[in-house]
């Protein structure tokens, strides 16, 4: 039921929202969550819950009743007691199967007795029989549904910076935001509430003075202008350097901050006794939350359950608004008496101490509560004595204790310890950097809260450099805020301790009897705190039934590891926008024009081929390298990893990781070049040039840029050689141009002089090429003549124009990345990757003459000196089909079978137009090696290819092609 | 309802015994001592007592038995490898894996789903053909298939994912599983115990004693045993023990992340694995989708998680399921990958007599507890290695023998 007007509340009557819930229509309030609508309207039963299908309602309003999570259209799982109402939500309980009224599901609870914890290990596992009992526990397990259709939510991520990061708003995170802000510190503070406050907002214990002062207190924080106040936004986790995601519904913004004070509070704790699940059973806080923030009666007559001056406070704001206080149940026999405790008493509540509830009764349907059975508060472990009382109420309110929300400061790597006169573990050693107050540092009492705030304040802002850290005592609590054994054994059970996951009392004496005794084990066997709340509202229970049922104190105990995150976060939120770079060469648009076929090679797309009317991709492909090898082709190779090495030392960096020499390199030539790792295995080549003494230009593959930069780099930073290493491969456009004609249509645009003897093979020159400012390169990967020129990046398409337009008269023909493999491939020349793997070195892949052993150190090098010596395992040959053959040819990485055992691979096959034939590279087992040796390649299908192992390069063997002749 | 349970509901008193003894003490001598209380160690202390009759065994936990990259793993069984050594070891685990939960009495959940390895390039999908060529020639189940036939088994998939990485085919390998991992542990844990192993958890070891060469004890929080024969099988820790005997290996340690999400009523049937996307899926018999991806690049002994793991995770998830966008994460964890340079593991003897190694499991630890406590078993029996594992041996460093899983292991967990 709506309560009248209360000041301070959340919700704007002026607003009234439609809604509807299991099919029923429903109306609330903006600033409603779902929940304070629901239980506005009476709607009694929210959801149910995950083992049993028992009817469940509000326990704490908190972000952690996992019981009434709702679908919400295409959202599963969202969070009916935090979630703001909004117009127009078609919600639906999850799990249920018929509705949650109708929920078939809904006696499995009357067989608990048959699934006691872990029941599911003890059998279901017969072979035949276990696929048909995985299919049962899939219908029934998880709660929401995805829906297929939901797009790709994209998000934009935010980056902050701070002095000062406050985590929790409540009156000591005011308090430490005021004071760091003080002191000098930029101050973000972040609480998860719509509204800043905290318990100040709603624990008053109907007391006005105490909302006073909130208001005060929340005034100067946000007239403060070196404070920032995030509200409906919570810190998800705690990373390494204080780097913190924030949450705020729709952005994910990644914090980081000098300093982060947690004043994150704690989750007040359930009792446990028989049916303290009931609808109508709720946490104190939860009760008062309806109250001040929603105006929501919870119940009508109330008994509340308490162990601390938190409850009898509780009792007082119940009593305030118009509940029925049937009776103050405290579990202590001798309370100390507080201020609430004897306002309590002066209005004529009962109070009955030494007393727990040993049952609630359920009303009909077990929806609601009829009443409570009290009975003397037992030792620990005993059952209730036979003297019994009932209670008549409909509503049971739980304050019995506290357990700190230290998730976040666990992360951040704090060590806490048990604080037996706290009855709650405490932060015991802080890392650098992090400071911890309020009631997650054991602080309860409000003024104390605000004071311990005040101290974790100035002490953040000093950390971050502004001012001294004030010295401020804070008292010592007066009372525990905590029972140290809120739990009352029932021979029915139905006692919950893990409300997400049914668990019951019973269920870790038998998970303990069966050797689950350490808290870790015992988690994963009952998987006590493994549901969506992760452990908020159970953990402590747990640890508190396991000390006792192996005779060990909590801090012996201890806790498990409390993970990221500390509320569950949308994937949409943590991808963010999705960002896939994708690179492209200058001469993107040159491409597209000529009708491109774009692959991918990796971060790059490059021209497969290029598309020719009325031809098919593997026509295009052949003429492609026909044009080049009998005219001129031109090729986009800007893709290229382009570095440069400068200084003194930068013959020996490139001595050191490459397995060849470039000491003796002279100026203005060229060599190959290629890189090992320390096994000996290779991992990338390309083409070394010298510009100057000190002065290199180097290429490495497509694919292995931006690794080989990284480990470049990482190798000069350890060995610290004269020189620096830069990464060029963006800032240079770069073309191959090859073929019969090249020299004479590159000469139409040059003054270099082309000859032989001024620009010999694998020479480098520098000039310009149509104006622009080049380097050309002679090199020979496809075995015809042919110039490298790299330009700045930014006339790549002028020189492509150009020349285009010079080469059009010799029938000039751009070729893709399919034609390049292929003509080298006719030339013998490996691709790194495609031709190796993960353990193939230099000499298994006929690279013996680059492997330059009488160097005094290259990465890789003691590792092929070991290797040198063994006998080989396998080689790379060429192969050749028969000229005439017709069938399915074999393709990359089919085997090479000898004598029924595997002796290699095909790493390479294409029909070469040049040759007309099937050629090939493949792994043999070295006795294969031998020119003419035939070798059986066995299909997919099972099937036999025979080919003859061929001498390379199967074109121009004697490369009069691309070199002048000697 | 299996007749089982009934005995639950009639029983007065939980009618189920201790798994593990509990021992108030180390014994003075023990014939194997075992260091590691995770599924390999205690799958090695269980065949010990089941094929070779050793039970004076203990297994010693610095924590709690399982809490390693046991507990933390992304619970994949398959094996579908790359070099005869490993195709015919992880296949033999696969045998042994069908078996288990009869063997223990215990339900570990081993669901055979389908392995599929999606392929996004070319080059990937060469190499799936040369996965799937090997595993044919030792008769394991593996096939490269279409586009189609992926969207056959997982519907919902985005087979262009996102538009950039397009899926051209997979590698796909039936008999791919997944277990409850914890449970594994338990089983094991359940039937050495049986046998007369002892399992000593919260027990640490701090030093082992070598004389001439030889192992003659271990020194523990605990106090000192005698013993001939250690088994080191501690994964991420490996390099702590190793120090204690004075053996170098090339182990480097990286971590290895995953995370899960909420409970969800379960829509995916196979296991799903993207080396392109760095994605590793499956849905957990809990609704709970658990996820993993590629290796930390950087060697850190550490569990701590990292924020852009699982933005980038979530990221490239979405590309392949951009419907899960409303689908939080729930929890990440990490765990540390003991690497070896061929990405295969080592197993057997060592330099040092009576000192057993099982090691460099990396990511594909948990697939192999069984065999691996099989072959380690026989190894340690008979101080002779077992013939499934001479591929993996230490001395394979020194002697430039790799086993080269490399080209297979990319992300394949």
């Amino acid at each position: 039921m709506r309560l009248p007007p209360i000041s301070g509340e959340w919700i704007d009557r002026a607003t009234t929202l439609s809604f509807s819930f299991e099919g029923k229509s429903y109306e609330g309030h903006a600033g409603d969550s779902i929940s304070s609508a629901l239980l506005a309207a009476d709607a009694g039963m929210l959801g149910r819950s995950f083992k049993y299908h028992r009817p469940r309602s509000v326990l704490s309003m908190a972000n952690h009743d996992v019981n009434t999570v709702c679908q919400w259209g295409e959202r599963p799982n969202v969070r009916a007691d935090v979630t703001p109402l909004q117009a127009g939500m078609a919600l639906t309980a999850v799990n249920t199967f018929g509705g949650l009224a109708a929920d078939k599901a809904r006696h499995l609870g009357k067989f608990a007795r048959f699934m006691p914890v872990g029941f599911y290990y003890k059998s279901f596992y017969s072979k035949k029989l276990f696929p048909m009992w995985e299919r049962m526990f899939r219908t029934l397990t998880g709660l929401g549904k995805v829906d297929f259709a939901t797009p790709h939510l994209r998000t934009a991520k935010r980056y902050d910076f701070c002095d000062v990061l406050v985590i929790g708003a409540g009156p000591s995170g005011l308090s430490a935001a005021l004071a760091a802000a003080e002191q000098g510190a930029e101050v973000v503070i972040v609480d998860e509430n719509a509204r800043a406050g905290g318990s100040a907002g709603y624990a008053l214990g109907a007391e006005a003075a105490r909302a006073a002062q909130h208001a005060e207190q929340l005034a100067a924080v946000e007239a403060h202008p070196a404070i920032r106040l995030l509200t409906g936004t919570y810190a998800a986790g705690y990373y390494t350097d204080h780097w913190i995601p924030l949450v705020d519904g729709d952005v994910l913004t990644k914090m980081r901050a000098r300093s982060v004070v947690v004043a994150s509070g704690a989750y007040e704790q359930p009792a446990v006794f028989h049916n303290n699940d009931l609808p109508g059973v709720m946490l104190a806080s939860a009760a008062q939350r309806l109250i001040y923030r929603y105006a929501v009666r919870p119940m009508q007559k109330a008994v509340v359950l308490v162990a601390n001056q938190d409850g009898y406070r509780a009792a007082l704001d119940l009593a305030a608004h118009g509940i029925e206080v049937v009776a103050v149940v405290d579990l202590r026999p001798e309370p100390a008496a507080g201020e609430a405790e004897q306002a309590v008493k002066a209005k004529g509540i009962r109070v009955l101490t030494g007393h727990c509830i040993v049952e609630a009764l359920p009303g009909s349907h077990g929806q609601s509560v009829a009443g409570a059975v009290v009975a003397k508060t037992p030792q620990p472990g005993e059952m209730p004595g036979s003297e019994r009382e009932t209670l008549v109420c409909d509503g049971i309110v739980m304050s019995v204790g506290w357990a700190p929300a230290a998730n976040l400061l666990y992360q951040a790597g704090t060590r806490m310890r048990y604080e037996k006169a706290l009855e709650q573990f405490v932060p015991d050693t802080l890392p650098a950097g992090v400071f911890a107050c309020g009631r997650v540092n054991g602080v309860h009492t409000l003024a104390s809260r605000r004071l311990d705030g005040q101290r974790a304040g100035s002490a953040a802002a000093a950390n971050a450099g502004f001012g001294a850290a004030q010295a401020i005592a804070v008292p010592a609590e007066t009372e525990s805020p905590s029972h140290p054994w809120p739990i009352v054994s029932h021979p029915k059970g139905k006692n919950f301790v893990d409300f997400d996951e049914d668990l019951q009392l019973q269920d870790f004496q038998n998970a303990v009897q069966e050797g689950f005794d350490n808290i870790e084990l015992l988690k994963r066997f009952s998987t006590v705190g493994m549901g969506p709340s992760q452990g908020k509202h159970s953990n402590m229970n747990a640890l508190r039934i396991l000390a006792r049922l192996v005779g060990k104190e909590p801090q012996q105990v201890g806790t498990t590891t409390a993970r990221p995150f500390f509320h569950p976060v949308p994937m949409a939120l943590l991808g963010g926008r999705g960002f896939n770079p994708e690179r492209q060469t200058p001469l993107q648009s040159r491409h597209d024009a000529l009708g491109a076929q774009w692959m991918p090679a990796g971060v790059w797309q490059r021209p497969e081929y290029y598309r020719v009317a009325n031809q098919d991709r593997l026509s295009c492909i052949r003429s492609e390298v026909t044009a080049v090898r009998q005219g001129l082709g031109i090729i986009d190779v800007g893709t290229l990893g382009k570095l440069e090495v400068i200084g003194p030392q930068a013959a020996e960096f490139l001595e050191r990781v490459y397995i060849s020499k470039y000491a003796g390199l002279k100026v203005g030539m060229t060599r190959y070049a290629v890189m090992c790792d320390e096994s000996g295995v290779v991992i990338d080549d390309g083409v070394v040039a010298r510009l100057a003494e000190d002065h290199f230009y180097f290429t490495t593959t497509t694919s292995g840029a931006a690794t080989i930069y990284r480990e470049l780099s990482r190798l000069n930073t350890l060995w610290q050689l004269d020189c620096g290493i830069v990464n060029h491969t963006g800032a240079f456009a770069a073309v191959n141009l090859a073929g019969p004609k090249s020299r004479e249509v590159l000469g139409k645009l040059t003054k270099l002089d082309l000859s032989s003897t001024a620009f010999p093979y694998l020479a480098l020159r520098e000039g310009t090429v149509a104006g622009i400012p080049a380097r050309l390169m002679r090199v020979g990967f496809v075995g015809e003549w042919g110039y490298e020129i790299h330009v700045p990046a930014n006339q790549g398409a002028a020189l492509w124009d150009a020349l285009m337009a010079a080469g059009q008269p010799a029938g000039i023909r751009p070729f893709g990345v399919e034609a390049q493999r292929l003509l080298r491939l006719e030339k013998g020349h490996i691709i790194i990757g495609q031709d190796t793997d993960g353990l193939s070195n230099p000499y298994d892949v006929g690279l013996d003459w680059a492997t330059k052993m009488d160097k005094p150190f290259f990465v890789g090098k003691r590792s092929l000196q070991v290797i040198e010596r063994q006998p080989r395992k396998q080689q790379l040959v060429g192969f050749v089909l028969g000229e005439r053959f017709t069938g399915q040819a074999p393709q990359e990485c089919h085997l090479v079978i000898e004598n029924g055992e595997i002796a290699g691979r095909v790493t390479s096959i294409a029909w070469s137009p040049t040759l007309g034939r099937h050629i090939g590279l493949a792994f043999v087992r070295p006795s294969q090696a031998a020119p003419g040796t035939s070798i059986a390649i066995r299909l997919s299908d099972g099937s036999t290819v025979q080919a003859s192992v061929a001498r390379l390069p199967f074109y121009d063997p004697d490369n009069l092609k691309q070199k002048e002749a000697a | 309802m299996p007749w089982r349970l009934l005995r639950f509901a009639t029983a007065k008193q939980h009618p189920e015994p201790r798994m593990f003894t509990a021992h108030a003490e180390l014994k003075k001598s023990y014939d194997v001592v075992i260091i590691g209380g995770g599924g390999h160690g205690l799958s090695a202390a269980y065949y010990l007592g089941r094929d070779h009759g050793i039970t004076n065994v203990a297994v010693l936990e610095k924590g709690y038995i399982g809490g390693g990259n046991t507990g933390r793993n992304t619970t994949i069984i398959r094996s579908n490898y790359l070099t005869p050594e490993g195709v015919k070891f992880y296949d033999e685990s696969v045998r042994l894996w069908q078996d288990l939960s009869t063997e223990f009495d215990l339900n570990l959940f081993y669901a055979n789903r389908g392995h599929f390895t999606l392929a996004h390039t070319d080059s990937a999908l060469r190499t799936m053909r040369w996965r799937a060529e090997v595993n044919k020639h030792y008769g394991v189940d593996s096939e490269v298939v279409g586009p189609d036939f992926v969207k056959q088994a997982a519907p919902m998939i985005d087979l262009s994912c996102g538009g950039h990485a397009p899926i051209l085919g997979a590698l796909y390998h039936a008999p791919g599983s997944v277990a409850r991992h914890d449970a594994v542990a338990w089983g094991y844990g359940k039937g050495a115990d049986l046998r007369g192993a002892e399992i000593h958890q919260q027990t640490e070891v701090l030093g082992i004693v070598v004389k001439g060469g030889k192992v003659c004890g271990v020194q523990t929080s605990r106090g000192f045993i005698e013993t001939n024969k250690v088994l080191c099988a501690v994964a991420g820790f490996t390099p702590r023990i190793l120090e204690m005997v004075d053996i170098k290996t090339p182990l480097y340690i990286h971590p290895l992340q995953a995370m899960v999400s909420e409970p969800i009523k379960p829509w995916l049937d196979p296991i799903l694995v993207s080396g392109s996307l760095h994605i590793y899926i499956s849905q957990s018999a809990r609704g709970e989708l658990v996820m993993g991806a590629s290796l930390d690049p950087y060697e850190v002994q550490s569990t701590r998680s990292t924020l852009d793991f699982v933005e980038g995770l979530s990221a490239h998830m979405l590309d392949m399921f951009p419907f899960l966008s409303h689908v939080k994460v729930m929890r990440q964890w990490a765990g540390m990958a003991d690497m070896t340079p061929d990405f295969a593991p080592i197993m057997g003897k060592t330099p040092v007599e009576g000192f057993y190694l099982d090691a460099g499991w990396g990511t594909w630890g948990f697939k192999a507890t069984p065999v691996c406590g099989k072959t380690m078993a026989h190894t340690v029996a008979t101080d002779t290695p077992h013939p499934l594992i001479h591929g993996f041996s230490l001395d394979r460093f020194r002697n430039y023998a790799l086993t080269g899983e490399k080209g297979a292991a990319s992300v394949g967990h």
